[in-house]
């Protein structure tokens, strides 16, 4: 009897232990994500004058669009955090809904994003029409994808919480998916200070 | 429990205030054309920095006592590593552009 719960306590432990490093594996691929980041950053502010004689960013940005991602980007966040505290007091009723908001948050500003490439492409401002544009298009649709796939994430969490509960591996990757979503919050603090802002000045 | 509980949902709200008004600073300044010149990309990017600086340590939770010190040697790393290159393509292709100008 005390060898098994010795045992299970064994096997707890190494669990922490191995879900810790992965958190730590998913560090390392979030670091090399930002390098990645900063070099889509450094080809957008070399062609960012090169407009081929085309629309330039004067003409296609709206700072009040760009706002209104912004804001639904930093409310997902907040919301992913009172997902993260609700975890850490065990209500998995409150993750849900959280992670929820957060989901909707996240698929509202995927949709203001393809709006505004779909109007930009309307009015002949696609990626092929210069070096501006491609790497436009290039750093802010690898961003977009980026969210597309961390609101992926969120639907596969949200499931798993309501099929297995909150247990230690589902939390694990509720924190790791958490730093994802916070990371990309962090990137688009960049998009909108590199691109947006000077874009428009 | 409860206690800690309360302490994260107080530095979550702290570090979304202090979001909110480091992207409207300089939102304002160029919506309503406030400063001109170099001066509002100073502004920009002293918002921009102080703003990732405020989401690591109120979203991520980085700081120098909990958190693990491969987890701060990687960010480390990483900004090193982006400098170097990020630092040095500027560095070049301006050099390139002035002379070709």
């Amino acid at each position: 009897m005390s060898e098994t719960a010795l045992n299970s306590e064994l096997l707890e432990h190494e669990e922490k232990k191995s879900l810790e490093s992965r958190e730590f594996g998913f560090w390392v691929y979030l670091m090399t994500d930002a390098v990645i980041f900063a070099l889509l950053f450094a080809s957008y502010v070399v062609l960012s004058k090169n407009s081929a004689a085309g629309p330039t960013s004067r003409d296609l940005f709206d700072l009040g669009h760009t706002a209104g991602e912004t804001a639904l980007l930093l409310l997902s966040s907040l919301t992913f955090g009172l997902a993260t505290i609700a975890m850490t007091s065990d209500q998995a009723g409150r993750v849900v809904q959280w992670l929820f908001v957060t989901l909707i948050l996240g698929l509202g500003f995927l949709a203001m994003e393809m709006l505004e490439f779909h109007g930009m492409i309307a009015q002949g401002a696609g990626p092929g029409t210069s070096g501006f544009l491609s790497a436009f298009f290039t750093l802010v649709g690898t961003h977009g994808l980026h969210v597309a796939f961390g609101a992926i994430g969120i639907c596969v969490v949200i499931g798993q919480v309501l099929v297995k509960g909150l247990t230690l591996p589902v939390r694990s990757r509720l924190v790791r998916l958490g730093l994802f979503w916070h990371f990309l919050d962090i990137v688009w603090i960049g998009i909108f200070s590199v691109v947006y802002l000077p874009g428009v000045m | 429990m409860h206690h800690s509980a309360e302490r994260s949902l107080s530095t979550y709200l702290t570090g979304f205030a202090l979001a909110v008004v480091l992207t409207a600073i300089p939102f304002a300044l160029v919506w309503g054309g406030l400063l001109t010149g170099p001066a509002v990309y100073v502004v920009i990017a002293v918002a921009a920095v102080i703003q990732v600086v405020v989401h690591l340590v109120f979203f991520l939770h980085m700081n120098f006592k909990s958190t693990p010190g491969e987890n701060l040697f990687f960010l480390g790393f990483a900004a090193v590593l982006i400098c170097i290159m990020v630092g040095g393509s500027l560095w070049i292709m301006m050099d390139l552009h002035h002379r070709m100008m």
